[in-house]
């Protein structure tokens, strides 16, 4: 999933300030399961504007609402009676469903209510990591099916630094040295040999180096 | 064959070669350099400059290494990936051995989050074992990356470095030879206060036959209080300082630290110099330039 993180109220509070009708779009997908940006969230911070709002005697009208993909545009319709309704949207999607907003309503304001922050997974409850950079060239396959493109600060694909204790990267000890990890695995399956192989320069035209990109798929084209 | 720079030459007549380390400034200051350079010429055989170590900004290691070159010294141009993409890295490698730099040594550098400014990008286009790859291409085809005829490729002597007491321990022979084979000619150690550990991963080397293809030159550190050395035990990442060394150094009063520290030293010198496998000694006397002539000397090295 795309995780992402609440934006913090007071920043939020600056961005909503100066429009009358707001908006709060949740979206269904990813960001409501990283506990950011489904309707429960909608819900929690249409509460804590309108508190911090009355405080200041401010008129302000809060609507709520959840479409399930803010990245599509079948659902984004749903929410366009009520775009037209209000001043400005807020959008608790990722960045590509507030872009996907922005596109979809030409002339409206729309404004980002979260921070998007990884591609990743829930490792444990309550705990999301980063595992792929979407760097448009997978190596899983050499690596042991961890990346270290994304898992190592250093994006070293040739082995570990010399920074890895323990099992531990250095740059935070809370952060498992993604090279100690492909060790330990390609160990357990007894392909230890096949980090001998040279890993030749990463190419980075798919990713974003080479400026935004685009996926073309003629067979859907209609 | 034709040596590529002095440091070569000594290690190829099977001199046991020394290597010590000048930190350029934090600031334009050439005097800072010339200070170090008096205080290390005539006790080693070339002297590492570092690139930007530990992510604090300095004056380049490509600048600070020309003046090495200009006053007679020769420099160890350190690189690392974290700072320039591989357009960068090929045009100072060719800039740097036009201003007489005949050594490099090839890093992945100190993560930006242990600098001064932690908010910066980092880079690492390629990683320090392409580094390698490079600077070898560029000497021995003569051609960059992309293949191009270069007029006058740079011929350096390539380093890399070595953690022998980073983990997983037994992937790092692993790591040594896959250096060796992208390019390097010689390895510098990281600190050795752990021999035991050290000696281990020599003799694995040896076994594989590593120590045959490579020019090995063992990292110490004189350690100048036990505070400093407890600093380094806990701080500094990569770094394995055993309880006996620390409680060695606490053994004695403040005043005598820095001599228990420099006997640590040379004691590791002399264990170096017996071990088969060991070209050399790079003496990084961090901001302890002095320390070095007196290290250099009492082991009888010059």
């Amino acid at each position: 999933m795309i995780t992402a993180s609440p934006k913090p109220i007071k920043e939020i509070i600056g961005l909503v300030e100066p429009y009358q009708k707001i908006l709060i779009l949740g979206c269904g997908t990813c960001v409501k399961t990283c506990f950011a940006g489904g309707e429960d969230e909608v819900a929690v911070l249409a509460s804590a504007l309108r508190l911090g709002f009355k405080k200041k005697a401010g008129s302000i009208q809060i609507e709520e609402m959840t479409i399930e993909r803010q990245c599509e545009n079948e659902f984004i319709q749903e929410a366009a009676a009520g775009v037209a309704r209000n001043d400005a949207v807020l959008s608790l999607a990722c960045g590509a469903g507030v872009q996907a907003l922005a596109k979809r309503f030409v002339k409206d304001v729309v404004l980002p209510g979260v921070n998007t922050t990884f591609i990743g997974i829930q490792e444990r409850p309550g705990i999301f990591t980063e595992e792929c950079s979407g760097c448009g060239n997978c190596g899983l396959a050499v690596f042991g099916a961890i990346c270290p493109v994304t898992r190592c600060a250093k994006k070293l694909l040739n082995g570990p630094c010399g920074g890895s204790q323990k099992g531990v990267c250095e740059v935070n000890p809370d952060t498992p040295c993604a090279w100690h990890l492909i060790i330990e695995r390609l160990t357990a399956l007894g392909r230890l040999d096949s980090l001998r192989t040279y890993i030749p320069p990463k190419n980075w035209n798919t990713s974003l180096s080479g400026g935004p990109r685009k996926l073309i798929r003629e067979d859907h084209i209609l | 064959m034709k040596a590529f720079s002095r440091l070569h030459e000594t290690l190829s007549r099977g001199e046991f070669a020394v290597t010590g380390e000048c930190g350029p400034p934090r600031g334009a200051n050439k005097e800072v350099i010339n200070k170090k350079i008096k205080l290390l010429n005539g006790f080693v055989d070339a002297v590492n400059v570092t690139d930007n170590q530990t992510a604090i900004v300095r004056m380049s290691s490509i600048a600070a290494s020309a003046h090495l070159v200009a006053a007679g010294l020769e420099p160890v141009m350190q690189m690392v990936v974290r700072d320039r993409n591989r357009i960068a890295i090929q045009s100072d490698i060719m800039g740097a051995y036009s201003l007489g730099i005949r050594n490099i040594l090839c890093l992945s550098g100190d993560h930006q989050k242990f600098g001064s400014q932690p908010d910066a990008m980092n880079v690492f286009d390629i990683d320090s074992m392409n580094l390698i790859r490079t600077v070898r291409n560029m000497r021995d085809t003569g051609k960059d990356m992309s293949g191009f005829d270069l007029d006058t490729a740079p011929q350096m002597f390539i380093g890399a470095a070595a953690n022998p007491f980073a983990d997983p321990f037994e992937y790092r022979v692993i790591r040594l030879a896959k250096k060796i084979d992208a390019g390097a000619d010689f390895i510098q150690t990281q600190c050795i206060y752990n021999m035991e550990r050290f000696r281990e991963w020599i003799r694995l080397s040896r076994e594989e036959g590593l120590t045959e293809k490579v020019y090995i030159l063992g990292g110490v550190t004189p350690l100048r209080s036990a505070g400093m050395a407890r600093y380094m035990k806990n701080k500094v990442a990569g770094m394995d300082i055993p309880d006996e060394i620390i409680k060695r150094m606490d053994g004695v009063d403040k005043k005598s630290q820095a001599d228990e520290g420099i006997q640590i030293c040379l004691e590791t010198i002399r264990e170096l110099r017996e071990l088969k496998g060991v070209a050399g000694v790079h003496i990084m006397a961090i901001e302890w330039e002095e320390a070095v002539g007196q290290i250099v000397q009492q082991a009888g090295l010059k």
